[in-house]
């Protein structure tokens, strides 16, 4: 095994399971990357520092099984940034190309990738970008955001298409880029999991998790056991939510208004709930440095218990209904269709990668507290298509809400929190949750004086949004909306 | 066909009665007469999201649940700003996005009203004024009502949208 001599060269990184670390030089950055590509491993994430942080350097996250190994590359010091180009991984890893992109938007940090454009840090006056122009008899654009036609965050599409087909899809991103990283530079270490938890609102509990996981771990302090069951209870009742909004959705989208009507209806039942347990409907303040904010008080819990258990019964009825109405059929079965093969290839993650074959989840492969212990089910299919993507949600729907009792009925007892002092200055650590879009991921360097160094969150969907573009590709016009809802992608988690 | 004629049978109008405790179903029979009165028809809001987390969209989908049902008081979300009489802007407006909120503003026919959502589009919330960031939404557009919340839960959205209606150009709900 060509990747035992990179793990076995590399120090364990704190924070989440199977993390290992390792210094290298050009020839390592890209050994390592070609060996994890060689064995089938996965890019998680790319990011790059200044010399703000100490020093310029870009690091990979890259995945094989359970076990990241995180490789750091210096970069020569020195304002110029073409002092040192490192070498691009997208040949290896063909989504790297705008991770690169925003590395050298943010830090200067460039790649020999040839693609060069900006990706988050967008031309001022809104001049031009570059979109590839599709040519021949009959092609046109069809040109869609930032601002769109319902209540949606904001993004650019760029459609060519023939007639109502669609050739290509080119993506712009990056209009809601909030410059978070130096945001989180200027807050104390220990207030960082607001921040994170607003890094993308629908997924509040997996950043804030993923932050206060490395915070936790890089001054090694175990949180008590009925917190973790708590933060776990608060990541599955996010899920849920999530999945019964895009069901509802994705059913309305497809012309079946009944199904909005429904699980809009279960949904605000959850969050109300939700709002009586932990005091929030969403839950952006939920997860704290040692635990969590407040117990769930008896009363409420049990009326969880009632709440969930009868949305997993009307959810399954509800399913009934979507598997046997044709029209919805018609519009689900083949639409958007990423094979496994090239989800693959393009390390299609979470959510749908599981649709697609990539039955990876960091819930049941490497578990954290309290997974060990809860043992979720993977749910996954290989279609690929729109209707795997529904198929995958309501099993994960299902899963979340019997992880949900479970956690309820067998709750233990004690403390709800502990103390975490402020971690030494260098400290480093990693954070992975995997969210309900799929694995959420914080690389946090402590400052001195609890000061946060640099902190990077990385969100699935620089993974995704490069695969809705293929998704869309010789489907019609008319079927986006149902497509890209059925990924339901990040735009703030993803612009930073 | 048969289930789906049997559960909307069974679950009948959720959308909850008028005279309840619920402090939130007052403003709602409040602002379907204001919007009667000040509009004759029904009120159409445009949503921009300017660069939130997300968090107040979702409250925003909410109004639309058969809970809160609300096109039942005569509001609608509509597609494009020509169509609409009031901007429900969410925050902070990134740089990236000031000038398509400017755009979106200018492109919707006067009188309108503009109603800041959330922490953030009422301050900038946590992410402030940076250079990523221009802040608060009235930092770019008049603002005429702003809500607070992170985010807003629906009634406290209803109740600033009937006080944009009753007031107009006042600085909080």
């Amino acid at each position: 095994m060509t990747l035992a001599k990179w793990f076995d060269a590399a120090a364990p990184v704190a924070g989440a399971p199977g993390v290992t670390g390792l210094a290298v030089d050009d020839d390592g950055w890209r050994g390592a990357a070609e060996d994890f590509a060689a064995a089938g491993g996965r890019l998680v994430a790319l990011w790059a520092q200044g010399a703000e942080s100490g020093h310029r350097a870009v690091f990979a996250a890259l995945a094989a099984s359970a076990r990241v190994l995180v490789v750091e590359l210096p970069l020569a010091a020195g304002e110029s940034s073409a002092a040192h180009r490192y070498p691009g991984l997208q040949d290896l890893f063909p989504f790297a190309n705008r991770m690169q992109r925003a590395a050298g938007d943010l830090y200067g940090v460039h790649s020999t990738d040839p693609d060069t454009r900006p990706w988050l840090r967008h031309a001022p006056g809104g001049a031009s970008y570059e979109f590839v122009k599709v040519q021949g008899e009959g092609v046109h654009e069809i040109a869609v955001g930032p601002v769109h036609a319902g209540i949606i965050e904001p993004g650019h599409f760029r459609f060519s298409v023939v007639g109502e087909k669609v050739l290509r899809l080119e993506e712009r991103l990056g209009y809601a880029h909030k410059g978070v990283e130096r945001r989180f530079s200027q807050i104390g270490i220990l207030d960082g999991h607001r921040l994170a938890a607003r890094e993308s609102g629908d997924s509040a509990v997996a950043y804030s998790w993923a932050y206060v996981q490395a915070l936790e771990g890089q001054v090694e302090v175990e949180i008590p056991r009925r917190a973790a069951w708590l933060r776990a209870l608060a990541l599955e009742l996010e899920r849920l939510a999530n999945h019964l909004g895009d069901l509802g959705a994705l059913g309305n989208d497809a012309g079946f208004a009944f199904g909005l009507a429904q699980f809009s209806r279960l949904k605000e039942q959850l969050l109300r709930a939700t709002e009586q347990c932990f005091g929030q409907r969403y839950l952006l303040d939920a997860v704290i440095p040692g635990g969590v904010r407040a117990d769930v008080p008896a009363h409420a819990g049990a009326a969880l218990e009632r709440c969930v258990t009868g949305i997993a019964a009307e959810a399954r009825e509800l399913r009934d209904i979507f598997d046997e109405h044709a029209g919805l059929r018609d519009r689900f079965v083949g639409a958007g269709t990423v094979s496994c093969a090239l989800a693959a290839r393009l390390g299609l993650i979470g959510l749908a990668g599981r649709a697609s074959g990539q039955a990876f989840d960091w819930r049941v492969d490497a578990p954290c507290r309290p997974y060990d212990e809860l043992r979720p089910r993977k749910c996954g299919a290989a279609g690929g298509d729109v209707a795997a993507r529904v198929a995958v949600r309501f099993d994960e729907a299902q899963e979340s809400c019997r992880l949900a009792l479970g956690i309820l009925a067998d709750l233990p007892p004690g403390a709800v929190q502990t103390r975490v002092p402020a971690p030494p200055a260098d400290a480093f650590a990693i954070g992975v949750i995997e969210g309900w879009r799929g694995p959420v991921m914080i690389a946090l360097s402590a400052g001195p004086g609890g000061s946060i160094r640099r902190c990077h969150p990385h969100d699935p969907s620089w993974q995704n949004w490069p695969a809705l573009e293929h998704a869309i590709i010789d489907n019609i016009v008319p079927d986006f909306p149902l497509i890209n809802k059925s990924f339901n992608l990040a735009y703030s988690g993803h612009d930073l | 066909m048969l289930k789906t004629l049997r559960k909307i049978h069974r679950i009948g109008i959720v959308t909850e009665p008028a005279p309840a405790a619920d402090e939130s179903l007052r403003v709602r029979e409040a602002l379907q007469r204001r919007i009667l009165d000040v509009m004759g028809r029904a009120l159409c809001i445009r949503a921009v999201d300017a660069g939130s987390c997300n968090g107040c969209e979702l409250e925003m989908h909410a109004l639309g649940n058969p809970i809160y049902n609300i096109e039942g008081s005569g509001i609608r979300f509509v597609a494009s700003p020509r169509h609409a009489d009031l901007l429900l802007v969410t925050g902070p407006v990134t740089l990236n996005m000031r000038d398509a909120l400017r755009r979106t503003y200018e492109a919707t026919a006067d009188p309108k009203l503009v109603v800041a959502v959330g922490d953030c589009g009422c301050t900038g919330g946590i992410f402030g004024e940076s250079g990523a960031v221009v802040g608060r939404v009235a930092n770019v557009i008049p603002v005429d009502v702003a809500i607070p919340g992170c985010p807003p839960n629906p009634a406290r959205l209803l109740s600033g949208i009937l006080a944009a209606l009753s007031a107009g150009r006042v600085s909080s709900a």
